[in-house]
């Protein structure tokens, strides 16, 4: 994969400077000239454009309830600016900072016990040889991606529920019960879990494209050396993987604030807010549920504006290390 | 790779030797590089262990979820709960769920929106990803630039619902649909294979006098049909799954969709407001209805499956490759 997209890439980038090097003359072509024969191509973007302008960025202009006291009988034109005031309520409310604190315990968890999964998981099926195998393992495990979740949180309290699968092993072995759908303290790790039931497989995709670009006389090479299995793995593989593993960190890294929404918010119910509350569900709840829209706003704001900054961060610091990063035109 | 192949053939021939020693070996993989050593007894039980152990583990649930929809109420009493191994097998969850209504009205939302919705996004993908595939062509920068934005900075959830509420979208099935018909990443996806395909043949057809409509239905569309088919997977998925924008958007239970049913029935164990059919207390209370939650499992699962098998076959190829890139 690292080989075929940066080819992509050289491309694309060769292409895109192309109308100011070779064909100059284009540039220098009247406006009508350009319109006439480029309108069929900004006629195709017409939708996109419609639909982005009114379901993404006149949202985007309706953060301003953020600086009012909006209320829905009035509308935005009839409620009153109240600078920072709802700002100032937001980063008041010990609710906010615990629901930050659980999205960001949340992702240091999953960081550390979900993100190795799929690596791992592309390293051991990349060493099953016979490809109808590889093929078959890979198309059972990247199928629960396509699962809703609704449909896997149901399969995971059938499973582990009060009434579920295991519960009825353990009982039927007059063991105690346990608990897992509704206690707040295995909350983490139930959530890491089905995450990794859902999508570890699919996780696995990258990487074994990644893979499978390896020059195979690296390995040769090693093996001659006297590398066993492990240190090929360790000094081949993983340095093949490197800039896949930094893509994908980077872009996790800038979705910090961002913990599976429906995922938690369906068993937010059961396990409570304590452990479930994170910022998208907080935001949900104070707006929508409680009808406190300026104060939901900006709550909102505050997430994605900090989104924002550590997405562009993060990329900066890719770029440090001498990466691609996530985006470069 | 071809200069090496005196000393590799040497180990090939060691290697194999030593394989062809004990008797109770299995036969060298022909596709095994000949640097590596046939993998001992150990390492070759740990390895089936563990993909065997992947492989039920994602197996094994949807099993149970599918027997039990098809067990009797026997059966599952025998069980205690979820089935494993069939006893006796039964379609009357199924059965239930047509005469009930309820579930058949949520699968005929869901089946539209999933239609209509898919429809339309790859429609607006196609003519997006094609109309900015041109390096160079008139005002294609801001517009990309538009798209590239709302994949860094979301406008929202609280100012997204008052535009919906706005247009009088609310309890309509286009709130559905519209807010969620872009997707910058798939577009890109979509963009960066039509970049791939060679542009000499398509210039050539535009200096032959072939309009922009006619090169990209008669010319590049037919050579994107993988594409085509992994974003529309992408885009059909999502819609059959979304089950958020329903709770916001659609209060009349009446066009719940699928995913929202599925929600009140097994997670809150509930009938769906305004319905009086309500699998956990039908006769039997919990378990006779717990076969008629899974089969509402099943139908939420069915169209995955159905469709999942002909896409599946693309993901190893080119296309996956712009997805990763994004």
């Amino acid at each position: 994969m690292t080989a075929a997209p940066q080819a992509a890439r050289r491309r694309e980038r060769a292409a895109a400077p192309a109308p100011q090097v070779p064909t100059s003359p284009r540039r220098k072509r009247p406006m009508r000239a350009r319109l006439r024969e480029d309108y069929p191509l900004l006629l195709m973007c017409l939708p996109v454009v419609i639909l982005l302008a009114v379901f993404m960025y006149a949202p985007m202009l309706g953060n301003v309830i953020a600086w009012m006291d909006y209320s829905p009988y009035v509308g935005i034109l009839g409620s009153d600016f109240v600078g920072w005031w709802n700002f100032q309520r937001v980063v008041a409310d010990p609710r906010f900072w615990h629901a930050v604190q659980n999205t960001l315990i949340i992702t240091g968890f999953q960081l550390v016990f979900f993100f190795p999964v799929p690596i791992a998981m592309a390293i051991l099926l990349n060493s099953v040889l016979t490809k109808r195998v590889r093929t078959a393992i890979q198309s059972i495990v990247y199928l629960p991606h396509f699962f809703s979740w609704v449909i896997v949180v149901s399969i995971f309290q059938q499973i582990l529920g009060g009434a579920g699968l295991v519960n009825q092993f353990l009982r039927s072995r007059g063991l105690e019960a346990v608990e897992i759908m509704t206690n707040p303290d295995t909350f983490l790790l139930l959530i890491t879990s089905q995450q990794v039931w859902k999508d570890a497989g699919w996780g696995m995709i990258v990487f074994l494209a990644a893979l499978s670009t390896v020059d195979r006389s690296q390995y040769e090479a090693a093996a001659v050396d006297g590398a066993g299995a492990w240190r090929r793995i360790w000094h081949v593989t993983l340095p093949a993987l490197r800039p896949v593993i930094i893509l994908l960190l980077i872009l996790r890294l800038g979705d910090a604030l961002t913990v599976g929404f429906e995922q938690l918010i369906l068993q937010r119910d059961a396990v409570g807010a304590g452990a479930a509350e994170v910022l998208d569900t907080f935001v949900y709840y104070s707006g929508i549920v409680y009808g406190d829209w300026s104060y939901a706003a900006a709550a909102g704001l505050i997430k994605g504006t900090v989104s924002l900054i550590l997405v562009l961060g993060a990329n900066k610091i890719a770029h440090v290390f001498g990466e691609a990063g996530v985006y470069q035109r | 790779m071809t200069t090496t192949v005196p000393r590799t053939s040497a180990r090939v021939s060691e290697a194999g030797g030593s394989a062809a020693r004990g008797p109770g070996h299995r036969r060298r993989h022909p596709d095994r590089p000949p640097y590596e050593a046939e993998p001992g007894p150990v390492a070759k039980t740990a390895k089936t262990t563990a993909l065997t152990v992947i492989v039920l583990a994602v197996l094994v649930p949807l099993w149970t979820v599918v027997v039990t929809s098809l067990s009797t109420q026997a059966a599952i009493n025998d069980a205690g709960g979820l089935v494993l191994v069939p006893g006796e097998l039964t379609v009357k969850a199924y059965t239930d769920i047509i005469r009930g209504g309820v579930v058949t009205r949520a699968v005929g939302v869901s089946v539209l929106v999933t239609a209509v919705g898919t429809a339309l996004s790859l429609a607006v993908a196609i003519l997006t990803a094609y109309g900015l595939s041109r390096p160079g062509s008139l005002g294609h920068r801001p517009i990309l630039f538009m798209l590239l934005i709302t994949m860094f900075f979301g406008a929202g959830m609280i100012p997204t619902y008052l535009v919906v509420a706005g247009l009088g979208l609310i309890d309509s099935l286009w709130a559905l649909i519209l807010p969620t018909a872009v997707s910058a990443f798939n577009i890109l996806i979509m963009r960066n294979f039509f970049m791939n395909i060679d542009r000499g043949i398509l210039d050539s057809a535009r200096i032959d006098g072939a309009s922009e409509w006619r090169i990209l239905g008669q010319m590049v569309l037919p050579l994107s049909k993988a594409v085509i088919a992994v974003v529309g997977l992408f885009y059909g998925v999502a819609y059959w799954n979304a089950f958020f924008n329903a709770v916001l958007y659609i209060n009349d239970s009446a066009k719940w969709p699928l995913q929202l049913v599925l929600r009140s029935y097994v997670l809150q164990g509930q009938a769906v407001p305004g319905t009086t059919f309500d699998p956990s207390s039908l006769d039997g209370g919990q378990t006779a209805g717990l076969a008629i939650q899974m089969a509402v499992v099943v139908l939420a699962m069915v169209p995955v499956l159905i469709v999942y098998p002909f896409v599946q076959k693309h993901f190893s190829s080119g296309v996956m490759i712009g997805a990763i890139k994004g």
